[in-house]
């Protein structure tokens, strides 16, 4: 199959689509950032793309709630053509407010019996403060999107991240294979001396799937980790490996997610 | 009928928590409390339309929601509503109503208004006196309103009593004409406290003195007749010290071109001419930002604004408009530069300052504590940059208990901009005549009458509290990307600029020197409720908007645009060249003015100083037993301690651009430079550094310049930046600037400006000042008191890095690394700032770090070489041996080259295996092996063979992070 096409949507505060747009790029895929109102307009451009990516952001400024408003938006205008979208052989990601939008969309449900359920929140960080770090990632997961990571770093940049649900609910995405990503204590954790779940969220949770693994929603930002220098650690790394004789990196550990979706539409 | 929608949480919730936590620190005796938040929907909805309102706003995992019965605790003694005061903005209400009027179909303005409050219900033992302290520590008098009830009235029906905030504005429309034609002492009294109203009061501050008011005085005279209120109120927005920086540029002593021509213009100007070629200066002083050049694509533009004023009085709004005015400034410059980096810096009284203020005689009007004013900008720049989506990576902290009356607040923002786009040469705009003015962004309302000329006076009981707006980010942002993401690409207009101090009235008014002239339609500009007068209109600063001039044939294609992205724009006017500023309101023309009085009509004014006497009192003489008491106590020392609560809480990683993070190293240490790569695909980066050293005015302000410019530049260079390749902003916050003193000091401090920005050849592109920081109140006895703060002067350099790859951090990195300090350390803690020598060495250092030879670097600035020392054995966790006596210059008392903060220094490690490399490269530099990283876990530091300090870095990262830790 040839190169796929990502749609990225921008507008009303969103603000990442422009570093994951460049990281699809990178990955090899056509991205194309539009505007939430010019989908609205014209519904079907979305199934011309083959990635739905809601980036990261502030939409609406979290006003009542994060992402609560402009899921709202995505209700009322673009319900039916996310729904086509989702039923057909696509990937999504949403990622940090994109992740909050898709739960309060109830697209992404921990019990997926009805689409369109709210039986997940993204709550206020225990610290009750946006949090910006590095985090370590460990993947439970074979969705597509996280093939060939075991663990891995991102940062982080959020105040609302604390994943809530009911136990039941819990018990269920378990046994479902939904939960994703948790946090764990790896190389950054260590390297700052930083607790492992930064927010308090719920199982270490920093990121889950709907049934199929094709649509993934995370708190941890794999757009802001593309490049060897993004990480907290470089100029350590760079160091070390210079003094042995090893190449230093270019990429960073991020990109891997990018190419995983491209590939799954090309081989 | 209002409808009032109750949400409460039915998890845990942390605000609530944090709430108790925090009264129970404070004293008192709190066992439980409850947040509920309430949207006030002011309208006769059907049940219908109510019942699909609640799912907006409530989640039903975790929240439970109910209409017209209040949602209380079972058990609980007061309840504290908290809601806004008429017309102060209220972000998640206008949110709710765009839901609204999205699901249920209606225009946003024909969607019922909605105002949001939160009760806060408490339970525990508390007297009627104690409750009101509580309530009193949980809200602002100047934009909100509270109500206490205890839950025997509460129950009683009376809930909290919380009435509408709506509105109502009756005063007269008209315009007045202002006779002039009055006694001197009249027309000062018109000058400083504002024309008369009908009722015999002042409406607020003009801020003109005898001289200018006798100009304008003579101007009418001559066209022969009064001024109207308007054109009054509009001469002063112009005229003022916020706009026009009039002590800058009026003749002083010696000096008849002013200092801002004289020191600042002029050193740009030289070393423009001296670096021919390799200028990179592409638009100074004449913007709202200057710009250097990036690569051959972009350009990047930077400003540092100051907001002051605000701050003291609502420490939140008066941060937040900071820094989201200030990203107003990246995108009105040239053609719309898209904002890619904050930064900041507070000056703030120390939070342990428990002094009691007031504003007023009777003690009714308290100025907030030196806490909350710090909670709250901090608060304030996290709301603005992280909403906005603008890493906001690089900033400082600075206290001093002069800043009690008057904080500063700094906030900068970097632009990006194409240098052309399809042969259009971006940093240029001229408006034409025809072109229409059109207002983008926010309504006007209330908010922000007189702050320019607020601003320009000191701060008192007058102040009016309409000069407290608070920032609606979401708004700018939508803005923000319709304009340099799209707009400015496809070529829709021909000019813009913010609406910033004196709102349309300045940034009208200045556009229209482009074109010649300008008319404009007042009753066209929309407004946020009905009744404001055309002078409050022409003048306020309500925020979020910008003024456009758009070609008539472009502007179907720019209207259709903005409504696409949720942007209103209106078309106020059209640009002239009648050589007249005219303004109609309902077809009657209330203001006509020549553009030429309005802009140069000011009579020049001269100055004169008094020189200012040399006092020591700026040195830190506290002495200690042991030189490692000294050490701890110093990491813990607020001026110097780490403040990883501000750095975690501004997202610097959005965006994708971060190289150099704020905290660095595995002991997370604040860095005095960050690194950037704003455009992706490019290997280039933008420094980003500041210095600050306001107590060295009080020794001599020249010496603090210095320090200041020295200081900004090294913290640049340590990092990888290129001398070359460095730009500087200036941001001058004085005091008491009528007093002939002060103006020597500012003459000092302008006069090291030119000496070291020429010596070094790094260009000022851009600056601002701020005259009159001085807080005129009483104390707790009612005494009078008169706070100033010390003259303080921002440097903050931007410089472009050819390579991020090659960036350098300031922990150490490896055991065993050797450790060199540059620079020489004196006996003499004010030794004079070498500039020659400093400039020579930089270069140096540059040329090192193109080929990774240099392993870590950290620049030697507040708490001299031991802290530099400290920081970059805790940024690595490793330990180090230090032996004093070889470091080089004149100090030979440990004590001395411990903590002399003396200019130029910079401590560096080094593998040992470069060593001979870097000492080559070096050579002809002072520098000097002082010693080598350690596995231990020990900072050790000798004098020959005596040990001065011995200390585990765990105790030493204890005093480093205990001072903030609970922040």
């Amino acid at each position: 199959m040839k190169k796929p096409k990502a749609l990225i949507f921008s507008g009303y505060g969103l603000n990442c689509e422009e570093e994951t747009q460049f990281g699809f790029r990178m990955a090899g895929s056509y991205a194309d950032i539009v505007h939430i109102n010019d989908c609205i307009e014209r519904p079907s451009t979305l199934m011309r793309y083959q990635i739905l990516v809601i980036p990261g952001g502030f939409s609406y400024g979290d006003d009542t709630g994060a992402g609560n408003a402009y899921a709202n938006k995505l209700k009322n205008h673009l319900w039916e053509a996310l729904l086509q979208f989702t039923a057909g052989d696509k990937l999504v990601i949403a990622i940090c407010n994109g992740f909050q939008i898709l739960v309060n969309t109830g697209l992404l449900s921990g019990l997926s019996e009805k689409i369109g359920t709210k039986d997940i929140a993204l709550l206020q960080n225990s610290s009750s403060r946006l949090i910006d770090r590095w985090t370590d990632l460990k993947n439970f997961s074979s969705s597509p999107w996280l093939r060939g990571i075991t663990t891995f770093s991102l940062p982080i940049g959020h105040g609302e991240g604390r994943l809530y649900t009911k136990q039941t609910t819990l018990e269920q995405m378990r046994k479902n294979g939904m939960i994703a990503l948790r946090y764990v204590r790896g190389d950054t954790c260590i390297y700052q001396d930083l607790p492992a779940n930064p927010t308090g969220t719920m199982d270490d949770i920093a990121g889950i799937t709907d049934r199929t693994g094709k649509i993934l929603g995370l708190m941890p930002h794999p757009e802001r980790a593309l490049f060897f220098t993004q990480l907290p650690n470089w100029t350590y790394l760079k160091e070390v490996y210079t003094r042995r004789g090893l190449p230093v990196p270019t990429a960073g550990p991020g990109l891997q997610l990018f190419k995983n979706a491209v590939s799954y539409f090309k081989d | 009928m209002a409808i009032r929608i109750e949400v409460a949480s039915t998890v845990p919730d942390p605000r609530a928590i944090a709430l108790c936590k925090r009264l129970r620190e404070d004293g008192f005796n709190v066992t439980k409390t409850y947040v509920v938040d309430v949207y006030t929907v002011d309208s006769d909805l059907s049940s219908k339309d109510v019942t699909r309102i609640i799912p907006l706003l409530t989640h039903p995992l975790t929240q439970k929601a109910s209409v017209d019965k209040p949602l209380a605790l079972k058990k609980f003694t007061w309840a504290i509503e908290i809601g806004y005061l008429p017309g102060v903005t209220d972000n998640i209400g206008n949110t709710t109503k765009e839901m609204i009027a999205d699901t249920l179909h209606k225009d946003f303005f024909d969607a019922p208004s909605v105002y949001t409050s939160q009760i806060l219900f408490v339970d525990g033992a508390i007297s009627d006196q104690r409750i009101k302290m509580v309530a009193a520590s949980l809200y602002n008098p100047l934009i909100q309103s509270a109500y206490v009830r205890s839950s025997r009235e509460f129950h009683k029906g009376h809930r909290t009593g919380y009435q509408i905030p709506k509105v109502h504005l009756t005063k007269t429309q008209r315009v007045n004409d202002v006779s002039l034609d009055v006694s001197d002492e009249e027309l000062v009294n018109i000058g400083k406290k504002g024309i008369i109203n009908d009722d015999g009061t002042h409406r607020g501050p003009l801020a003109l003195d005898l001289t200018y008011m006798k100009a304008i005085q003579k101007y009418f005279r001559k066209i022969g007749r009064h001024p109207t209120d308007i054109e009054l109120e509009s001469i002063a927005q112009t005229w003022s010290e916020h706009c026009k920086h009039t002590i800058f540029a009026d003749h002083i002593d010696d000096v008849p071109k002013g200092l801002f021509r004289t020191y600042i213009k002029r050193a740009t100007d030289i070393i423009r001419k001296q670096k021919r070629k390799k200028d990179i200066c592409v638009s100074v002083f004449t913007d709202n930002s200057g710009a250097i050049t990036f690569d051959d694509t972009f350009m990047i533009s930077h400003k540092v604004e100051t907001h002051n004023s605000p701050s003291a009085l609502d420490p939140f709004g008066g941060a937040i408009t900071g820094i989201v005015g200030v990203n107003r400034d990246a995108i009105g410059f040239g053609l719309g530069a898209k904002p890619i980096i904050n930064t900041y810096g507070f000056c703030l009284a120390p939070p342990k300052n428990t002094s009691i203020l007031y504003r007023d005689t009777e003690r009714t009007q308290p100025m907030l504590s030196a806490r909350r004013i710090f909670d709250g900008v901090v608060a304030g720049v996290n709301a603005g940059g992280n909403c906005s989506g603008i890493p906001t990576p690089q900033g400082f902290i600075f206290f001093d208990d002069r800043y009690r009356g008057k904080p500063l607040v700094f906030a900068g923002t970097v632009g990006l901009l194409p240098r052309k786009i399809k042969g259009k040469k971006m940093y240029e705009k001229h408006a034409q005549p025809d072109d229409l003015i059109v207002m983008v962004g926010g309504r006007v309302g209330l908010d922000g009458i007189h702050g320019a000329t607020f601003s320009s006076e000191a701060l008192s009981t007058g102040s009016p509290a309409t000069a407290v707006q608070i920032g609606d980010p979401i708004t700018q942002k939508k803005l923000s990307d319709a304009i340099v993401k799209e707009a400015r690409d496809i070529g829709l207009f021909h000019s813009i600029t913010d609406n910033g101090a004196g709102g349309l009235s300045c940034s009208v008014a200045e556009m229209a020197k482009e074109s010649g002239g300008c008319i404009v339609t007042l009753d066209k500009i929309p407004v946020k409720y009905p009744g404001l007068a055309p002078w409050q209109l022409w003048i306020s600063e309500s925020q979020e908007r910008m003024t456009l001039a758009v070609p008539k044939n472009k502007w179907p294609a720019f209207s259709r645009l903005m409504k696409r992205r949720g942007v209103e724009a209106t078309v106020i006017g059209e640009f002239t060249k009648s050589g007249k500023c005219v303004v109609t309101y309902y077809k009657e023309v209330v203001m006509d003015l020549d553009m030429e009085f309005l802009h140069d009509g000011l009579p020049p004014r001269r100055l004169t100083t008094v020189a200012p006497p040399k006092t020591l009192k700026g040195v830190d003489a506290k002495l200690f037993d042991s030189q490692t008491e000294a050490l701890l106590s110093k990491l813990s020392d607020p001026n110097i301690a780490g403040f990883s609560f501000i750095s975690q809480q501004y997202d610097h990683q959005v965006q994708g651009f971060s190289v150099l993070k704020p905290l660095q190293g595995r002991g997370r240490i604040n860095a005095d430079a960050t690194v950037s790569r704003p455009v992706l695909s490019s290997q280039k980066g933008v420094v980003l550094s500041q210095g600050l050293y306001p107590r060295y005015s009080d020794y001599d302000a020249y010496y603090m310049a210095a320090c200041s410019i020295d200081t900004a530049i090294r913290n640049a260079v340590v990092v990888g930046g290129d001398v070359d390749h460095i730009a500087l902003l200036d941001n001058f916050c004085w005091c008491s600037a009528n007093d002939p003193v002060r103006l020597g000091q500012l003459k000092r401090a302008a006069q090291a400006c030119y000496d070291y920005a020429v010596v070094y050849g790094t260009p000022f592109i851009s600056g601002k000042d701020s005259m009159f920081n001085d807080f005129k109140g009483f104390d707790d006895e009612g005494k009078p008191v008169m706070i100033s703060i010390p003259p303080t002067l921002l440097i903050s350099a931007i410089g472009v890095i050819p390579d991020v790859t090659k960036c350098i951090s300031l922990d150490v990195k490896l055991p065993g690394d050797l450790i060199y300090i540059l620079g020489e350390t004196h006996e003499d803690a004010y030794a004079p700032v070498n500039g020659k020598k400093n400039a020579a060495l930089y270069r140096a250092f540059y040329n090192m770090t193109s080929n990774n030879a240099i392993a870590s670097a950290i620049s030697v600035y507040r708490g001299g070489l031991g802290i530099a020392l400290a920081k970059t054995a805790l940024g690595g966790m490793l330990g180090l041996d230090i032996d004093l006596s070889a470091v080089p210059g004149t100090a030979k008392v440990p004590q001395n080259i411990l903590w002399n903060e003396n200019q130029g220094r910079i401590v560096v490690t080094v593998a040992p295996q470069n060593k001979k490399e870097f000492e080559s490269i070096m050579h002809g530099n002072v520098l000097s092996l002082i010693g080598s990283v350690t596995d231990g876990q020990y900072f050790v530091i000798r004098n020959a063979n005596k040990v001065t300090i011995r200390c585990s870095l765990r105790t030493m990262q204890e005093a480093y992070q205990r001072t903030f830790r609970d922040y």
